[in-house]
């Protein structure tokens, strides 16, 4: 039984490690390319660990590419999303979660359906319409498109934990004279502010990782973000491995960061949109 | 009041009483609607603005001829000419054909792969913390910058995935994995399970976690084995789970576009309806056919979601507060 049981545990331990292994092993390489010099880049076979450290790759994505440019677009895109979702979305949540009205299952119902629409389908029209409007390559033109598909996830999420309050926080504000506005600021939002945070994480995720908007709506290079800027590396001329690898090894390593301290919040936030028994 | 000497008079008092009750709860219930309406309202502003009326608007266009080199032609409509196109267009139909074969591929090996290994790590290790980070990982990154990364992989000369199938004698001399359709489409596929079976791994994880452990012992003890304590608990528990995440998958593998925009662009017949509508509507800017395709993706991830909708049930609006 004891040899038994720990042969079982070997076996788990070796999967695990496959599995985070594999996951990995990319993240590995790409750094390892990011710090090689050329010729250990284009050694065959392979050179796996480089024999002394190079960092030109690193001067490279900032100076021939304007990834600090890259990476303050992103920035500010994400972020202005994340809250602008959070506080219209919120408050739509609460509404949908903790008040009386008629037609509520069919707004969830369409608002969810929101969120299958596939950006290829919206994108001509969208173009069409922030071109009427003068605002391709700036910045609201693309946290307007990016708010929208933000928001059924946002109201979705937060619904959710809103209608697992306990009943009567609400009533008890009220008799205390509270108005609904206050009710919903002063009472509610504090009370699901870990959830807040939970789908903010996501929400600035998504955005910052988002594609074919970024890659349509901003056509000027210092419009650009990270995603795009990083995807539009490689010249005609040439296919700058070294720069590529440095540059999403810049990207990554907050990203990472940002995992390693939030997955629990990150993971709450994922599981419960589909979870409800 | 109980002893009062007129009982009619009681009752009268009760009536008006709760009379007014009514009348009260009436209108709160009323204001609480108009604030429901006000609060949502911001919110379903932009949704109406920015996503209803884009998909109208992509289905009217979809109806015309409308090539932006071209305003000459005054956009004239057409009716379901861009439609019957498709059907005749050589590359369109392989297009669907790709985007299919894809979608069915990946699918199917991230359910297979993420539920295996929820099933193995669902329990209590050391370092579980730590595993599920790394999970995370690929989640988090761009979807640009983990094509990128793999293209390197498959690079014919300097790629790992050479190298270390070549250490390992599955191959006896490089190969150019990306410049065939065969190895492109299995690029393609790896690089999207790598991304999103751990995250389905996580997802059916976090459902198995609900199947409470004293119903595995009481099925243990009833003398069950395994299979059948997977396919009468285990199963029926993480159903609504897996077919959620199942869901979400099956849109996204069918809408894809990031990857394969940056691993191959296509080439090699990887091309999927949105890149080739991608195509059509920003190189071409033919965006009446263009829109044609966007929106048959449209209604196939629409109907995909109603057959998911339907297994599912009611489940996943039963919230009421």
């Amino acid at each position: 039984m004891g040899k038994n049981n720990i042969f079982k545990l070997l076996l788990f331990y070796v999967f695990v490690i496959l599995f985070v292994g594999i996951i990995v092993l990319p993240f590995f390489w790409q750094f390892m390319t990011s710090i090689k010099p050329i010729s250990e880049i284009a050694a065959i076979p392979a050179k796996w660990i480089p024999s002394y450290l190079h960092g030109e790759f690193y001067k490279n994505v900032f100076t021939k590419h304007p990834f600090g440019r890259y990476l303050l677009n992103s920035a500010f895109v994400a972020s202005t999303t994340t809250v602008l979702s959070i506080l219209i979305g919120a408050s739509a949540a609460y509404a949908l979660a903790r008040l009386r009205f008629k037609g509520k299952k069919f707004m969830l119902m369409a608002i969810l359906s929101i969120s299958m629409f596939p950006t290829i389908a919206t994108l001509s029209p969208i173009y069409l319409l922030l071109k009427e409007l003068h605002l391709i390559n700036k910045y609201a033109g693309l946290v307007i498109p990016y708010i929208t598909f933000a928001l059924p996830l946002t109201i979705w999420l937060l619904t959710n934990f809103f209608s697992q309050l306990p009943k009567g926080f609400e009533e008890a504000a009220e008799i205390d004279g509270c108005s609904r506005m206050g009710i919903f600021f002063r009472i509610m939002l504090p009370l699901i502010k870990p959830a807040i945070f939970s789908v903010a994480l996501i929400v600035f995720i998504n955005a910052w990782n988002e594609y074919i908007y970024a890659l349509t709506f901003m056509t000027n290079d210092l419009m650009r973000t990270v995603p795009v800027g990083i995807a539009l590396f490689p010249s005609n001329y040439e296919l700058p491995w070294g720069d590529m690898a440095a540059g999403s090894v810049v990207v990554t390593v907050p990203l990472i960061i940002m995992v390693l301290i939030f997955q629990k919040k990150i993971i709450a936030g994922l599981t419960a949109g589909g979870i409800k028994e | 009041m109980s002893d009062s000497a007129n009982p009619l008079s009681d009752i009268k008092l009760k009536e008006a009483i709760m009379g007014k009750k009514m009348k009260k709860h009436n209108s709160m219930i009323s204001t609480e609607a108009r604030d429901a309406w006000l609060m949502m309202a911001p919110a379903l502003i932009i949704l109406l603005i920015v996503a209803v009326y884009p998909i109208i608007r992509s289905f009217w266009l979809s109806l015309h001829e409308m090539i932006l080199t071209d305003p000459g032609s005054g956009y004239p409509f057409i009716g379901l000419k861009n439609y019957i196109k498709i059907f005749q267009d050589r590359k369109a139909v392989n297009s669907i054909i790709f985007t299919l074969k894809f979608t069915i591929t990946t699918v199917s090996l991230e359910l297979l792969i993420g539920f295996a290994a929820a099933l193995i790590m669902n329990k209590a290790f050391r370092g579980k913390g730590l595993v599920r980070a790394a999970i995370l990982i690929p989640w988090a990154i761009p979807t640009t910058v983990s094509a990128l990364m793999w293209k390197f992989i498959y690079n014919d000369q300097y790629g790992l995935f050479n190298d270390v199938l070549y250490r390992l004698g599955v191959i006896d001399s490089y190969k150019a994995w990306l410049s065939t359709s065969d190895g492109s489409f299995m690029a393609l596929v790896i690089t999207d399970v790598w991304k999103t079976a751990p995250y389905m791994a996580l997802l059916i994880l976090a459902g198995l976690q609900m199947v409470s452990e004293s119903l595995y012992e009481s099925a243990k003890i009833d003398g069950a084995g395994v299979v059948k304590r997977f396919y009468y608990i285990t199963l029926p528990m993480v159903k609504n789970t897996v077919i959620v995440a199942l869901l979400f998958r099956t849109l996204d593998a069918f809408r894809v576009f990031d990857l394969i925009s940056v691993m191959t662009g296509g080439a090699n017949k990887t091309e999927s309806i949105a890149i080739y509508s991608y195509k059509n509507l920003m190189k071409f800017l033919d965006f009446g056919y263009g829109s044609a395709l966007a929106v048959l993706i449209f209604i196939v991830v629409f109907i995909i979601s109603l057959i998911y909708m339907k297994v599912l049930g009611d489940k996943l609006t039963d919230m009421e507060g």
